[in-house]
């Protein structure tokens, strides 16, 4: 690393930091000079409400975050109930990613290999976004519910990693298929004169060109992975997780509001996590982006 | 040098990925421990999750209620879009709580359940006012704006306010309400649907910003829909009716099943701070001051139960069965569109079981509720 890179990095997590302060400050000051009751137009709330019971101050979602989640003895502190909840989250999410990446990826590679599966599939894939997953959730929850081979059971978490995976294997599958037919027929009939096959085409050619989409996709991917667990995880009360914990803390809103916020700051810390380890695993692919494709 | 570095990042991040799927593994215990083969494996369905609402059925789990009777309970936990009435009509759950004018509209679009214990005698549902709006019987709410949670909760206050002589479509402003109280203590509405033993407890949770102190239960007035005559049945134990028909095995569960969750709810009566602490094991995140709150709360919707714990009591189930068939909406729909047949409710397993458990007191004449204290935020 030479000086101006470190200078660069220095200035990027700067910039964030700055990011972060700034809601901080946006907030406060809002609260602070806001109208008390909001603003309403046409009986449509478009300003929320300054009170203590809408808008905690940070500092006391930050004290409360440090205190204990309830008066009973064994009771953890709620930032760590937040962090463990977040970890079983993205455990859940990351399982998910991982499944949907592995199908979407393979949609991709039927839809190269056979045009007819292109314009067969495609529309579908489209189609299956326009779901809601509120109306999903309780059908896979309840098709899991089937599920007993010998001594495997099916697991509540794992009806949510398949939502979670219904969402990401989407943008995996369409920026798969961008990226592997991205190669110029002049490149495919370079490796046509070389007598290279559909499969010797796929690994040197179509494959590492495809990695400058395949990434964003995957960023997609994840962010929708994340979404789907903690959508899921409140629609079916899936134990251990953030959605179930933003629910169980969201029933003191009013009594005990700057403790409801506390597993909203985590789930949107557990996003950011996600991407980071989206963006670890790019690094890796480095020497295959050369220009990156915004999805 | 480079090759090294990005290799050590590959590293790092295959094992960040590895570590998060496997703790997606672990995420949850292992539940399928080995079961002493004599113990008959029973799922029971909640409506939400682990909270005092359930209090027997978590203290019979706890104090090995259910293991005496040979049974091995396995509690399932509610969630936003679980309905346990259909989840027991699928197979997926031996018995499940349901409310019941819910669970009598699943029955009529053909989930096949029967009620074998009416847990909850009374029901639980409140309208919540400040004192000054004066608002303490149904016919108060006109030219008020009332708030309700709609998706079938709403039919209780639907019929009091039509008993009450008032249209609910032009007489008061019906609006949806959220699952906090804000709307109410903010003053965007005028009465607020709350459950004693949940919503109506999380006002009295607050700090009145007048005073600094918590709310206390004379700046309200409610109105009880036990008293304007308008009360639905809630919580009730359901069975799968197929099963309950042919299986004998299954109605031999049944009445052990209930024995055990009688003893459960004695014990939730007797002891509500052993109760309370119970519950708080299995739900970690709730407040301990509101679950001990919650218990006495179900203590008095379930006690005294002058006939016997769990029987269904005639009277209530006509109550219920006619605001069902005649209560509309503002969509103009009733909870049922005809009278449900014979088959949806049964007290023959629960007397057997009141039989079977002789001299426990199983109507709790002498029962008293205790005072709570609330801690701020139910904490």
């Amino acid at each position: 690393m030479n000086s101006t890179s470190v200078a660069r990095t220095a200035r990027a997590i700067a910039l964030g930091a700055l990011g972060i302060v700034l809601l901080g400050v946006i907030w406060e000051v809002y609260k602070l000079l806001g109208p008390a009751a909001g603003f309403e137009l046409f009986g449509v709330q478009l300003l929320p409400r300054t009170s203590d019971v809408a808008m905690p101050h940070l500092w006391d979602m930050l004290a409360r975050a440090l205190a204990p989640a309830n008066t009973s003895a064994a009771s953890q502190p709620v930032w760590l109930a937040v962090a463990l909840a977040c970890l079983s989250s993205l455990g859940t999410a990351a399982m998910g990613l991982l499944v949907g990446a592995v199908v979407g990826f393979g949609l991709a590679l039927v839809m190269l290999r056979l045009r007819v599966a292109e314009s067969a599939i495609l529309p579908w894939l489209v189609l299956s976004q326009t779901v809601p997953l509120i109306a999903l959730a309780p059908v896979i929850v309840s098709w899991g519910g089937r599920v007993q081979i010998g001594e495997f059971e099916w697991q509540r978490w794992m009806s949510v990693a398949v939502i979670a995976s219904y969402l990401a294997f989407f943008p995996v599958a369409v920026g798969a298929l961008r990226g592997l037919q991205s190669p110029l027929v002049a490149q495919q009939e370079l490796m046509h004169s070389f007598a290279a096959g559909w499969w010797k085409t796929l690994l040197h050619l179509r494959l590492p060109a495809s990695v400058p989409y395949l990434i964003p996709a995957l960023r997609l991917g994840a962010a929708s992975a994340i979404i789907g667990t903690v959508v899921a995880e409140v629609s079916t009360g899936a134990k251990g997780g953030i959605g179930r914990l933003i629910i169980e803390y969201a029933q003191s809103g009013s009594s005990d509001p700057a403790k409801a916020w506390s597993p909203i700051a985590g789930a949107v810390l557990m996003g950011l996590a996600a991407a980071g380890i989206v963006a670890l695993v790019a690094l890796t692919l480095g020497r295959f982006r050369r220009n990156e494709v915004t999805a | 040098m480079r090759n090294m570095k990005r290799a050590v990042l590959g590293l790092a991040a295959a094992a960040a990925t590895a570590a998060l799927v496997l703790s997606g593994c672990a995420a949850t215990p292992e539940s399928d421990e080995p079961t002493d083969g004599e113990l008959t494996p029973v799922t029971l369905q909640l409506q939400w999750f682990a909270q005092a609402q359930f209090s027997g059925y978590y203290a019979a789990l706890d104090q090995g209620y259910f293991e005496d009777e040979g049974l091995d309970v396995t509690i399932v936990e509610g969630g936003v879009d679980i309905v346990p009435q259909t989840v027991l009509a699928d197979n997926q759950a031996d018995f499940a709580i349901a409310w019941v004018p819910k669970a009598l509209a699943s029955r009529e679009q053909g989930a096949g359940i029967t009620d074998i214990g009416q847990i909850f005698q009374r029901s639980g549902t409140l309208q919540v006012s400040f004192a000054d709006k004066s608002i303490s019987t149904a016919a108060d709410l006109a030219g008020k704006t009332v708030g309700n949670w709609g998706f079938g909760n709403e039919f209780e206050l639907f019929a009091g306010i039509t008993e009450a002589g008032l249209d609910p479509a032009t007489d008061v402003t019906l609006v949806q309400q959220n699952f906090d109280m804000n709307a109410l203590l903010a003053g965007d509405i005028d009465a607020a649907q709350a459950m004693t033993y949940n919503e109506y407890a999380q006002v009295l949770e607050a700090v009145n910003p007048a005073t600094g102190e918590l709310y206390q239960p004379e700046d309200f007035t409610v109105i009880d829909w036990n008293d304007e005559g308008t009360a639905m049945l809630q919580d009730a134990i359901w069975a799968n009716s197929e099963r309950l028909e042919s299986d004998e095995a299954y109605q031999d569960t049944a009445v052990k099943f209930l024995k055990a969750v009688i003893k459960g709810f004695i014990y939730a009566r007797d002891f509500p701070e052993e109760t309370s602490q119970i519950v708080l094991k299995y739900g970690p995140q709730l407040g301990a001051s509101h679950q001990l709150w919650q218990t006495n709360e179900v203590n008095k919707l379930v006690w005294p139960s002058p006939n016997g714990i769990g029987i269904i009591d005639e009277g209530a189930w006509a109550q219920t069965v006619e605001v069902a068939l005649n209560a509309k909406n503002l969509e103009g729909t009733t909870v049922i569109t005809a009278e449900p047949d014979d088959g949806a409710y049964t007290n023959e397993y629960i007397q057997k079981a009141l039989d079977e458990l002789g001299d426990l007191d199983t109507t709790g004449e002498a029962f008293a509720p205790i005072e709570v204290t609330l801690n701020e935020g139910g904490n």
